[in-house]
C-alpha cells in the first residue's frame, strides 16, 4: 500500500479571500509580521499500488479529473514512504 | 416543450423551477434523479440550485461526476437547450459544458438578496422575451457566485458575445457596487459557443408571480417556451 498526498492550492493570480480573511485574523492577533496567506486543501489517498511511480501517475490522474480545476487550481502530489 | 429537472442529492429549488416552467409551459416538466441516464425526448434540461452532494471538494465538482451527466452531456451534443440556475450553473462549469469557474464570493459573505441584471443579447432562445440592453431583477441566493476565467477566455466570451447577463445598477451601469458577488467583469450569466447553454448565478425562477414580489423572472421562461414550443 501506498500513501499519496495530494495538496491542492488556488492559481497564483486567483483571489484567495479566505487566505486574506485568515491573514487578518493573524493581524487582529498581533502577528503584525505575516504577509500573504494562501489557504489550500490536503487530500490523502491510500493506493494499493505499491510502486511508487505508478502510484504517483495515478494520484496525478485523479487530481487532473477530480481532485482539483485546473481552472483554478494546481496540485502537488507526494508520496510518503 | 418538453422540459426536465435533474435532482442530484442535495439539490433543493427544483420546485421553484418546476412552478415557473408549468407556468410557462402549460406542462409539468419530467423530474430526472441523479441515477437516471436517458434524456430522450426532452427538449430542455434544467439543473436547478442547492447543494449537490454537499458541495463537498467543490461546488459542483461531484455532481459533475455522476451517471446523469453522459446523458446531459450526450444531450447538448445532439443540440439540446440546457439551463443551469446557482449550483446548476456550478455544475455546468465543472462539467466543461461551459467555461470558467465560479469562486467563493469576494466578500466570503453567502448573499441572499435581489440582484439586477441587464440583458447582454436578446437573440437567443433564452432571452428573446427581453429587450437587449433591458434590466431586470433577480433574486440570488449563494456562497460562490464569483464568476472566474482567465483574460484570454473572458475576452473570448466577450468577443463572440457569449455573456448572457452582467450584474448592474438598477440603472443599468455596470458598476463595482453591483457586483455583489466579485465576478469578472461583472458577469452573472453565459452561454455555450452554440447558444443552447446558458449558466447563471441569479434565481429568475424566483420571481414569476406578483405573489413572489414581482414578474421579472418569466420572460426567460416564457421566451424558452415559446422558441422550444413543438
Amino acid at each position: 500500500m501506498t500513501r499519496a498526498v495530494v495538496t491542492v492550492m488556488l492559481k497564483t493570480g486567483v483571489l484567495d479571500p479566505q487566505g486574506k480573511a485568515i491573514g487578518q485574523a493573524l493581524h487582529n492577533l498581533g502577528f503584525a509580521g505575516v504577509g500573504e496567506v494562501r489557504a489550500g486543501k490536503v487530500i490523502e489517498l491510500e493506493l494499493s499500488e505499491t510502486d511508487p511511480t505508478a502510484a504517483r501517475a495515478q494520484a496525478e490522474d485523479m487530481a487532473r479529473r477530480l481532485l482539483a480545476n485546473l481552472v483554478i487550481e494546481s496540485f502537488r502530489v507526494e508520496i510518503a514512504a | 416543450m418538453k422540459a426536465g429537472i435533474v435532482i442530484f442529492p442535495g439539490i433543493n429549488r427544483e420546485r421553484d423551477m418546476a412552478i415557473a416552467l408549468e407556468r410557462s409551459t402549460g406542462q409539468r416538466p419530467r423530474m430526472i434523479w441523479h441515477r437516471e441516464t436517458d434524456l430522450t425526448g426532452l427538449d430542455l434540461v434544467v439543473i436547478p440550485g442547492g447543494f449537490s452532494y454537499g458541495d463537498y471538494l467543490r461546488c459542483g465538482a461531484m455532481a459533475a461526476q455522476s451517471p446523469v451527466m453522459a446523458a446531459i452531456r450526450a444531450h447538448a451534443a445532439r443540440g439540446g437547450h440546457i439551463l443551469g440556475v446557482c449550483n446548476g450553473f456550478q455544475i455546468l462549469t465543472e462539467a466543461g459544458l461551459l467555461p470558467g469557474a465560479l469562486l467563493r464570493n469576494a466578500s466570503l459573505r453567502f448573499l441572499s438578496m435581489d440582484c439586477w441584471l441587464r440583458v447582454e443579447r436578446a437573440d437567443t432562445d433564452f432571452a428573446r422575451h427581453y429587450r437587449r440592453g433591458a434590466v431586470f431583477r433577480s433574486p440570488m441566493a449563494h456562497g460562490d457566485g464569483n464568476y472566474f476565467a482567465d483574460d484570454a477566455t473572458l475576452d473570448r466570451l466577450e468577443g463572440e458575445g457569449l455573456v448572457a447577463f452582467r450584474y448592474v445598477t438598477p440603472e443599468g451601469e455596470v458598476a463595482p457596487e453591483a457586483n455583489h458577488n466579485g465576478s469578472a467583469r461583472n458577469i452573472a450569466g453565459i452561454y455555450s459557443a452554440d447558444l443552447r447553454v446558458l449558466g447563471l448565478m441569479p434565481h429568475p425562477e424566483d420571481l414569476v408571480d406578483p405573489l413572489m414580489g414581482g414578474t421579472d423572472g418569466r420572460p426567460l421562461f416564457d421566451g424558452l417556451a415559446a422558441a422550444l414550443a413543438a
